[in-house]
């Protein structure tokens, strides 16, 4: 299962106007783990999932799916690999039906008819999309534009599946649809998020990045009891660790 | 902004009608789009002075719009919209063209006046002709039938982006416009320099999108080549639709159909 790791050694990324977005990151994800990227806005989080499957090019640094060093020659093989699932669905429903944007990658991987039909039928099943598989996309929801990305990404049985802010635009339902349908699977999971909530109930570790660096790594809850850490990079402790407004606020008024 | 939210909600519903099993939906794409370029190079082949040999021609947006079950209310709105574009390119027909061509009791009627309805009615029955294709068939299916028949597949993926991409765009012009307005404060605002802005950002904005789409196909594989997973199929029903249509234009375009009616009915009713 070795093809199930990500390792990051020294990435650095500068981006064309001198910005370095990213300065000297690594680590290591091994098979089966689950893993947030957390951080304030502009800390990096994004152009580093980028980074994952060769959507951008590190200025430095090294990057393996696995076995394989990611470059120009692997991209192929590593884009199968690694599942990427982009935070505005919009960017990544370009086909003009539900059933052609899930087909689209297994086409893309020479698959033919019925193979092509069967991978389209069980990931959008897996998703609780199949009834939509006619649709246009820009006729559904926001939470059924957000599964059908993610079957569009799994129709290609990727190894590790990376997501920017899944739960983002999501209503607290379709949120909580979505993490239990994550929660299935059993694949290397690699999220960024805002929605720290989701990420300590699906991870087991978190990696604080602020300004382009590593601030923390390690398991989550430890990192989530970190008061001053979060502060420092701009977080919060998610709102199911705070005690609770009201009792507090009623506890506040029965003081003499 | 409501008339660009509203006009996109119009387009989706044309986009939804071709949802539908009718025996014209039914129907492969490609018969569809041959027939209907039949039937515009037919009507627009006619002489600029030609009024009477095109009404016959209605007989095909009927029978479609019968057989498929379209709204015809919303059909020929949509159709009619065209009118005042077609108004202003014939508008100095009238002026230019003062030859008296016939006379109704004491007045004459001029050659401009017969071309500006004659290209009216042409516009109505071109752009039916072409809603009623939508409408029956869809974009998406009508841009893989122009690619089956040989047009260069770049244009026909160049089309169905666009037509993806239109909806999104539209919203977003929609909310850029709305956020102008709110803060205009039912004045001007700045004028058309705001305007211009606007435009700006919303090409810039595109081309953003347009990077992250490309991204996103490269994420699943994409290497410049559209896979197409064809379903249906040119059969029987198809020629004989092709044909039937076929054969009947051209008997319109070769024979005075209207002319020999009323010979014999000014022959019967002296």
């Amino acid at each position: 299962m070795s093809h199930h790791i990500v390792e990051v050694k020294n990435l650095q990324h500068r981006y064309p106007d001198g910005t370095i977005a990213i300065k000297d990151i690594s680590f290591r994800i091994t098979h089966g783990e689950s893993v947030a990227i957390i951080g304030a806005n502009g800390a990096g989080k994004s152009t580093l999932l980028q980074h994952l499957n060769g959507c951008l090019t590190a200025t430095s640094g090294e990057i393996r799916i696995g076995d394989t060093p990611l470059s120009k020659g692997t991209l192929p093989d590593i884009r199968r690999t690694v599942g990427m699932v982009f935070q505005n669905p919009d960017d990544q429903l370009f086909m003009p039906t539900v059933f052609e944007d899930v087909a689209f990658g297994p086409l893309n991987l020479g698959l033919t008819g019925s193979e092509v039909d069967d991978r389209v039928s069980v990931a959008l099943d897996r998703v609780g999309a199949g009834h939509l598989r006619t649709k246009p996309p820009y006729h559904l929801s926001g939470g059924e534009k957000k599964r059908v990305a993610i079957a569009t990404v799994l129709a290609m049985s990727p190894d590790i599946l990376v997501m920017d802010e899944p739960t983002s635009g999501l209503d607290p339902f379709a949120r909580r649809q979505l993490m239990s349908l994550l929660r299935d699977f059993h694949h290397t999971k690699i999220f960024t998020s805002h929605d720290l909530d989701m990420v300590l109930e699906l991870c087991q570790r978190t990696i604080i990045l602020h300004e382009g660096e590593i601030m923390a790594d390690g398991p989550t809850d430890e990192i989530f009891r970190n008061d001053a850490l979060l502060a420092a990079c701009r977080l919060e402790k998610p709102f199911s660790m705070q005690g609770c407004p009201l009792c507090c606020r009623n506890q506040d008024t029965k003081k003499p | 902004m409501i008339s660009i939210n509203a006009a996109v909600v119009d387009l989706k519903r044309l986009d939804l009608l071709a949802d539908s099993d009718s025996p014209i939906h039914t129907l492969d794409a490609r018969a569809k789009v041959l027939i209907t370029f039949v039937f515009i190079v037919s009507v627009v082949s006619f002489g600029k002075y030609e009024l009477a040999r095109l009404l016959p021609f209605l007989i095909f947006p009927a029978v479609m719009i019968t057989l498929s079950g379209l709204p015809p209310m919303y059909m020929a709105r949509k159709t009619a919209l065209i009118s005042p574009f077609v108004l202003m390119v014939g508008l100095f027909n009238p002026v230019f063209d003062r030859a008296v061509l016939f006379h109704i009791g004491q007045t004459g009627i001029s050659g401009g006046w017969i071309s500006l309805v004659s290209l009216l009615i042409r516009s109505l029955l071109t752009v039916g002709a072409a809603f009623i294709l939508v409408g029956t068939t869809g974009f998406t299916a009508v841009c893989q039938a122009l690619e089956r028949l040989g047009i260069p597949r770049l244009f026909a993926v160049q089309l169905l982006f666009l037509h993806r991409y239109l909806f999104v765009l539209a919203d977003e012009t929609g909310r850029a416009s709305r956020a102008r307005e709110l803060r205009s404060c039912g004045r001007k605002g700045l004028g058309v320099s705001s305007f211009g802005s606007l435009a700006g950002h919303l090409l810039l904005r595109t081309w953003q999108r347009a990077e992250r789409i490309h991204t996103a196909m490269l994420s699943r594989g994409f290497v410049g080549e559209f896979h197409a997973h064809r379903q249906s199929r040119f059969g029987v029903s198809e020629l004989c639709f092709l044909l039937g249509w076929s054969s009947f234009f051209v008997a319109l375009r070769t024979i005075d159909i209207t002319g020999v009616l009323g010979a014999l009915c000014t022959g019967i009713i002296p």
